[in-house]
């Protein structure tokens, strides 16, 4: 029996009983839209992630202290002995006599604090910073002027303030330079701020409040001393080009192994991490979460696949007779099989497609109420809808048998 | 009608069907021959349980003898599986039941399209061949009918073009006219009988009633799955069947 006149007779039976195939569909169109929704938020979410180290700063290099485990985030550290990194490590990174192919070299010293003006409060990121930051760390001003050599010197207390302390402790048409702030309750004067950046890797880029490195060292915190210099939390690299950033890399690692005396054996005690590195890292972490995503909607799938197979379980019992009919007229057991295993199929496949405007309907819906980035790709579509036909065709196949391997004489007489 | 032609449409040796019901086992055919030659007309009497629907359904290739032969058109059927059982259904034998057995959802076009389904005919001419068998039958009018828009004998009239459909060497009917009142019962016999004259198709009726049976050319008696008698209708054979 040729698959088209299957499909037919399939349609023509689901016909029969709408709503009991609609309902059947039901689990289908919601398993199908959960995966197709779901994955649809992981995507955006990788894409986000993606997008955020774009917007990073170019051709970077990051040295942290401590070794990453390979393949695991960047936050989780060995703690064998490691030596903090420091300035002098900074200058003689930045000295092109040591390291070639470098434009520039910007150290942070970084902690959590509060800023506060009046009566309004915020927790932010204060990042202690040279002037070269503004470049290497792509920061773009709205208002004032960056940190620069002479407030590092003097170790001034002046902040440049990010997108959202600005607007948070500031009223619209305020004029916030000039005015005077608190962090961790020192006056701090306000000289610039910031662009809106977005969320990033580091946290969020707007909730920052950027400090002259030598201040937040001995000022505002208490930088340990390592090697009789002070230490940073972490130094930002640019290099020329894309293509120089592996021999940058070796060279740094050379020159921070001697500084640290670390004795040939051992493993390096900081981390030099490149931009694509770093989008690799969190790619796989988000392509996990990806997945997880993807399977927790396959489970609601294969249950949408159990009341299909409980449907036409029933509907091969309620048939009993027809199939005894079709087989006393030479039905063979495969065109019985054929055809419910295609009523099965088809069940699966018109609920499926339904399923991939329902999802992608949530999608929309998700972006559009909760303002989470989402995409819907052509693959998580064909994924879906390949899922949703095996799915059928698995929890067709049982009572398909049943039908096919039904006595014929028992069959007619059933009533 | 004593000559015997080198070889009989049904030629069954010695059909033995056994049941295992339990722990018993139930001889439903003790030894059955039967020789059937083409276009003979030949009804089964029996009463309930005297094994007459069990060769129905042997002959009828719904089922296998436990041990015997069975040649149908020269064909071996004893030892056929289930497929190749459906095949020869398909195409050598038409089906009529007493309940009918139509679709109950098909028009009576398509139920008497279904065969050709299974036997491969394209479309286009499963519809010329439907429509052909339903004037037949005189039911052409009604081919859009649904089976519970017509009357009982209507619907076991479009049974019978639907067992004629496939142009099959035999028609099997189990108890044609039990669920019919004697008007279309005689309605369905003319048309038996017709098909039997005019297009020489064999057809075993199986009944328990004499006025059906008489239609026949020759009425064969099971009792206890034996063959206990078996003799052309004459004037004479009705009349002591009558008693």
């Amino acid at each position: 029996m040729p698959l088209l006149e299957s499909i037919r007779i399939a349609l023509n039976a689901l016909a029969v009983n709408k709503l009991r195939a609609a309902l059947t569909m039901l689990g289908i169109i919601i398993g199908v839209g959960a995966v197709i929704a779901l994955l649809s938020v992981g995507y955006g979410f990788e894409e986000y992630i993606a997008q955020q180290f774009s917007g990073l700063g170019s051709n970077l290099l990051f040295v942290f202290p401590g070794q990453l485990e390979p393949g695991s985030s960047p936050i989780r550290r060995t703690g064998q002995r490691v030596q903090p990194l420091t300035l002098g490590d900074a200058e003689a990174i930045a000295d092109p006599f040591q390291v070639s192919g470098v434009v520039a070299v910007a150290a942070e010293y970084s902690r959590n604090g509060t800023i506060v003006r009046g009566s309004r409060e915020l927790s932010t990121y204060i990042i202690g910073a040279p002037p070269q930051y503004q470049s290497v760390r792509n920061f773009n001003l709205t208002l004032g002027e960056f940190i620069n050599q002479e407030h590092v010197n003097a170790r001034s207390r002046v902040a440049v303030l990010g997108a959202q302390p600005a607007e948070r402790l500031f009223d619209e048409g305020e004029y916030p330079i000039g005015q005077t702030v608190k962090l961790n309750d020192i006056p701090f004067r306000v000289i610039g701020v910031l662009e809106e950046k977005g969320g990033g890797p580091f946290g969020n880029q707007d909730n920052i409040v950027i400090i002259p490195i030598s201040t937040a060292q001995t000022r505002l915190f208490r930088a340990p001393v390592v090697r009789g210099e002070l230490a940073v939390s972490l130094i930002f690299i640019q290099t020329v080009s894309q293509d120089v950033m592996d021999v940058v890399a070796d060279q740094v690692t050379e020159i921070l192994r001697e500084r640290h005396r670390i004795s040939f054996r051992d493993d390096d005690d900081f981390s030099i991490i490149s931009q694509s590195d770093l989008i690799k890292v969190f790619g796989d972490f988000t392509a996990v979460f990806t997945i997880v995503l993807g399977a927790i909607a396959g489970i609601s799938l294969v249950v949408g696949g159990i009341g299909i197979m409980n449907i036409m379980l029933v509907s091969v019992t309620e048939r009993t007779r027809e199939i005894g009919i079709r087989k006393a007229v030479g039905a063979r057991r495969r065109d019985i099989l054929l055809q419910f295993l295609v009523e099965a199929v088809v069940l699966a496949l018109i609920g499926g497609a339904q399923g991939v405007v329902f999802g992608y309907a949530c999608s929309v819906l998700v972006t559009q109420l909760a303002g989470i980035n989402t995409i819907v790709r052509l693959e998580a579509i064909l994924l879906a809808t390949i899922f949703s036909a095996a799915v059928g065709l698995f929890f067709g196949i049982y009572p398909a048998t049943r039908a096919a391997s039904l006595n014929p004489i028992d069959a007619l007489r059933y009533e | 009608m004593e000559e015997q032609p080198a070889q009989a449409l049904i030629d069954a040796r010695d059909l033995v069907k056994i049941y295992q019901m339990g722990s018993v086992q139930v001889c439903a055919l003790c030894g059955v021959s039967l020789q059937v030659q083409r276009g003979e007309m030949l009804a089964i009497m029996g009463a309930s349980g005297s094994g007459k629907s069990t060769l129905l359904n042997i002959l009828g290739c719904l089922d296998t003898p436990t041990r015997g032969r069975y040649y149908l058109d020269g064909i071996s059927v004893a030892e056929m599986n289930d497929d190749q059982l459906a095949y020869v259904r398909g195409r050598k034998i038409g089906f009529v039941f007493q309940n009918f057995n139509l679709l109950p959802r098909a028009t009576a076009l398509e139920n008497v399209e279904l065969p050709l389904i299974y036997s491969g005919v394209a479309p286009h001419k499963r519809r010329e061949l439907a429509l052909a068998a339903l004037e037949a039958v005189g039911l052409a009018d009604r081919m859009r009918h649904r089976p519970n828009e017509l009357s009982g004998g209507q619907q076991q009239r479009v049974a019978i073009a639907r067992a004629i459909v496939n142009q099959p060497a035999i028609i099997l009917a189990d108890e044609p006219t039990g669920n019919l009142d004697s008007r279309s019962g005689e309605e369905i016999m003319a048309i038996f009988q017709r098909l039997n004259a005019e297009r020489g198709i064999t057809i075993i009726l199986v009944t328990h009633e004499h006025d059906i049976a008489r239609h026949a050319q020759r009425i064969v008696r099971i009792a206890d799955g034996r063959i206990v008698d078996d003799r052309p209708v004459t004037s004479l054979a009705y009349a002591t069947a009558a008693t």
